[in-house]
């Protein structure tokens, strides 16, 4: 198509030609090519760091096989394994599963049930969202400064304080205010409706909370616990001020109880030694962050899972 | 026929009392956050008193940080913290505030629904997971290229970009709700009057939704700040470090000071002074972090009123 010569142009013409835009706008293309780069870079780190970590860890979890996995840390790359770890993080999560889960969901049932919009419940509804954008290693700092140094008898006098109860508890209350969140956010999304139906018919609040809201919010609330769960399994800072061991430590046929008062350490926190360590360590590193990763991936696939089966739509 | 009271409606006092006890226990656990908050100022606050009082003063603006020969210099780990944040803010902005304009505006839902989740892995992943990685990869392949030469491989600028790369997903999160939650009547009517998309993105949409974006980047630099573990695997500076500000360089950060001090066989040696550094350093962090979150809750309460 030729273009007419401006003077040739009718007035209609003009209108027409004004009014449907010069097709091609550099820029526009420019700026649409600046946006697609910009989600191409961030969603290409991602990529990129999965195959880094992939292709390096996957040649040492083959040789090692099961072997990695049942295998204390020690000085020697061909012979350390993440068992410790393994141990350690689930002790970790079942403190955050045992004391986290039943204090926010306690907490946020109070906020959203018993006492919305008072003085007290703003009070705590702002503390706990400025409590859950402080950096966790101030967390730590509060589990050294509580549990390690003022409870040392109480926690583990065998480990000068720096215990697996000390650390759980750390987690514990790092978490906190994450479960709070999510919880008042699956509370407020059951309509009202639905309390004042038990309401009308004589339920006590306890009544409707328990066999009314409780079972509606259950899938969000269940979502959220796990999500923080994961959150609380990536997380080392703290656990580094709490003093788990960021090295190698025995360990002996112990009762659970010992292990409880003992020295411990962590999936991340013994990725955190070896990535310190000079070559020969690298395979074990690559490895052991895959193995933290596939867990995460595994506790988010049953949060979605969870979420998906469980969901209701008002 | 009895007549109805009061007292027939209130139930049995067995049932009230039962109420009241779950009530109280509830109103606990609610407290129990109130507590946390408590305890960790006290504790904070407390051994940082005893740190300022026994320190010597002029030993805090010495230009270095060594706190195993006693020597506190807070400038050095400052800078190197706002060091860290501003080369994560340079990647983050970027990237973070690209991605929200294209979720928000240019996106199809298709699009949408799968770059979201995609984010969100990202956001999920563990922060010594991206340590490793700007330690091993992000540092020889992109910090010595535009560093121009091989560095040490412990560099501010290779953990900085890590931060980034972590805080992006925050921002692109926060700026997109934020741009999402503008009314579609303002694009309309910047069609109407017959601007391109381009232009309604930039001067209509991205106007209208400031402040919850400025409140996105605020919150990144705050989690730029606290961002431990990162800086503790790739700025280097373990033992200490002369006042530095040189990405291309290793250099410490007050976060990753404090793990310096908490691990290594020396946490329980050196100077009687370095445990209460510690908290005072940790204070310091937290009074910077609770700054930026409350200015930055300020800008999305805006936003949020105004929609």
């Amino acid at each position: 198509m030729t273009t007419p010569r401006a003077e040739a142009l009718t007035g209609a013409d003009l209108v027409r030609r004004a009014i449907s835009g010069q097709r091609s706008d550099p820029w526009s293309r420019v700026f649409e090519a600046l946006l697609g780069l910009a989600v191409i870079v961030s969603l290409g780190v991602l990529a990129w760091l999965l195959a880094v970590v992939f292709v390096n860890g996957t040649s040492t979890l083959v040789e090692r096989g099961l072997d990695f996995f049942t295998a204390p840390a020690t000085s020697q790359a061909g012979r350390a394994g993440v068992a410790q770890g393994i141990i350690g993080s689930l002790y970790l999560m079942a403190f955050v599963a045992v004391i986290a889960f039943p204090l926010g969901v306690g907490a946020a049932i109070y906020l959203e049930e018993y006492s919305r919009d008072t003085r007290f419940s703003r009070l705590v509804n702002t503390v706990v969202r400025n409590l859950a954008g402080v950096p966790s290693i101030v967390y730590g700092l509060l589990g050294l400064a509580v549990f390690v140094v003022a409870l040392r008898d109480v926690v583990g006098a065998n480990a000068s304080g720096r215990s697996l109860i000390a650390g759980g508890l750390t987690m514990a209350i790092l978490v906190l205010p994450i479960v709070i969140i999510t919880t008042a956010e699956s509370l407020r999304a059951v309509p009202t409706a639905i309390r004042e139906a038990a309401f009308g018919v004589g339920a006590t609040r306890w009544e409707v909370v328990r066999s009314h809201v409780l079972p509606y919010a259950a899938p969000g609330i269940l979502t959220g616990t796990i999500l923080s769960m994961a959150r609380a399994f990536g997380e080392t800072a703290p656990l580094i001020l709490v003093g788990a061991v960021v090295g190698t430590f025995n360990v002996r046929n112990e009762t659970v109880w010992d292990q409880l008062q003992g020295r411990y350490t962590a999936l991340p926190t013994i990725i955190y030694d070896w990535a310190r360590k000079p070559g020969d360590f690298a395979g074990n590193t690559y490895a052991a962050i895959i193995v933290l990763l596939v867990a995460l991936l595994l506790v988010n696939a049953l949060a979605i899972v969870l979420r998906s089966r469980f969901e209701r739509r008002w | 026929m009895p007549r109805l009271t009061v007292d027939d409606l209130r139930g049995s006092p067995g049932r009230r009392r039962r109420e009241l006890a779950i009530r109280l226990l509830f109103a606990a656990a609610a407290s129990l956050s109130l507590l946390v908050s408590l305890l960790i100022v006290v504790s904070l606050v407390g051994e940082a008193t005893r740190f300022i009082t026994q320190v010597d003063l002029p030993l805090l603006f010495e230009r270095g940080w060594f706190p195993r020969r006693e020597l506190f210099g807070l400038p050095t780990i400052v800078a190197g913290t706002l060091a860290v944040a501003a080369v994560a803010m340079l990647v983050a902005a970027p990237l973070g505030l690209g991605t929200a304009v294209f979720l928000a505006e240019y996106a199809s839902p298709r699009v949408r629904r799968t770059v979201k989740p995609l984010l969100e892995i990202l956001a999920g992943i563990p922060s010594v997971v991206l340590g490793y990685f700007a330690l091993q990869v992000i540092s020889p392949t992109v910090v010595d290229p535009v560093c121009m030469g091989p560095t040490d491989p412990y560099t501010l600028g290779a953990a900085g970009i890590a931060v980034g790369i972590l805080i992006t997903p925050l921002i692109a999160s926060v700026a997109e709700d934020a741009m999402y939650a503008v009314p579609g009547s303002l694009r309309e009517a910047s069609y109407g009057l017959g601007a391109r998309k381009r232009t309604t993105s930039l001067r209509v949409v991205f106007p209208a939704a400031i402040s919850g974006i400025v409140a996105a980047l605020i919150l990144g630099v705050s989690r730029a700040v606290g961002e431990t573990m990162v800086v503790a695997i790739a700025a280097g500076g373990l033992g200490g470090s002369l006042f530095t500000v040189n990405p291309c360089g290793p250099g410490q950060t007050m976060t990753a000071a404090m793990t310096a001090l908490a691990t290594g066989s020396d946490r329980a040696r050196g100077s009687d002074l370095a445990f209460p550094s510690l908290f005072f350093v940790g204070l310091l962090l937290f009074a910077m972090t609770l700054a930026l979150n409350v200015v930055a809750d300020r800008f999305v309460r805006r936003f949020r009123i105004r929609y």
